[in-house]
């Protein structure tokens, strides 16, 4: 995902460690974070996955006065054609199928980064239940105020045939 | 705490229950840090009557991130320098993920010292949920 900010904050670091059900206080606690090689608040390693909360144009965030796939008094707030069929919706632009993190440095507050998108490969694979699978993947550069690269992403989505065809 | 190359050797293991009944709420807690939203992980209705699925499950980057848990654990904060994973199977609500690492090389690189890892984090039922490696750089 492309974003031209995103401000790494404690508040949201101290967040996104309770959702991922880490309580280390190196995500948390400045005064203990002091103590320990690293010195400082860090971000634990899957953090930078946060920079959707940046991306102006993320497909899976609901956004005011935009219609959003998810249920509200139907099951989902896209129309579905008369013809019934098992679209509408969809599944949210298909599943993540890899996630690969490279670490020149780990993020801490303060941090003001930048993500840019490199292309990445496709390719289709035969599903083990039939049906063709179609794989993408999206290579993201996250540098720092300095212009310094700090992580590199790497993620794989991939899409059932099925699910495109409807 | 950080790993020596010292005490450590091709073969040894870190295992740690890395969460225990996932709750619903904890994928709604990561929706909300993380910013997808996609409502497979929240939406119960939507999940059943739209996308076909049992129920909501957990966001890969979840299971990642609980796996993230034990591998910082084992090898200290700040000592990551690669991680990477698939997901080969997904993760329900009420599931318990036990998540290890196993060490596959030591290494010697620019003067420092790192360490390989396998990554392997399973269901109650010792199902693969999550297949990858870690590297990390240790003490001598």
């Amino acid at each position: 995902m492309a974003v031209e900010r995103f401000p790494v904050e404690a508040t949201h670091i101290m967040m996104f460690a309770r959702s991922v059900a880490d309580p280390n206080p190196i995500y948390s606690d400045a005064e203990y974070a002091a103590t320990t090689e690293v010195g400082r608040i860090i971000a634990p390693p899957t953090f930078a996955q946060a920079s959707a909360q940046f991306d102006p144009d993320y497909v899976l965030r609901p956004k005011s006065g935009e219609v959003w796939f998810g249920s509200g008094k139907e099951p989902t707030g896209i129309k579905r054609d008369a013809s019934g069929g098992s679209g509408g919706g969809g599944n949210g632009g298909g599943l993540h199928a890899e996630q690969h993190f490279e670490y020149h440095r780990h993020l801490t507050p303060g941090d003001v980064l930048t993500a840019t998108n490199l292309p990445g490969k496709a390719w289709e694979k035969e599903g083990k239940r039939g049906g063709k699978l179609m794989f993408s993947e999206f290579i993201t550069e996250y540098r720092d105020q300095n212009g310094e690269l700090v992580i590199t992403a790497r993620g794989v989505g991939v899409r059932t045939g099925q699910v495109v065809e409807s | 705490m950080s790993l020596s190359q010292k005490n450590l050797k091709v073969g040894d293991t870190h295992s740690e229950l890395v969460i225990d009944d996932l709750s619903r709420t904890q994928l709604v807690m990561y929706a909300g840090t993380s910013g997808d939203y996609n409502p497979l992980h929240s939406d119960d209705l939507y999940a059943t009557k739209v996308a076909g699925y049992p129920g909501v499950f957990a966001h890969g980057m979840l299971s990642m991130g609980m796996t993230a848990k034990m591998l910082t654990n084992y090898v200290g904060d700040g000592r990551l320098t690669k991680y990477g994973v698939r997901f080969v199977r997904q993760v329900w609500p009420g599931d318990s993920l036990t998540a290890t690492a196993t060490v596959t090389a030591l290494r010697e690189e620019g003067g420092q010292h790192f360490v390989d890892l396998d990554v392997a984090t399973v269901n109650q039922s010792g199902e693969p949920v999550i297949t990858g490696y870690a590297a990390a750089r240790i003490d001598p």
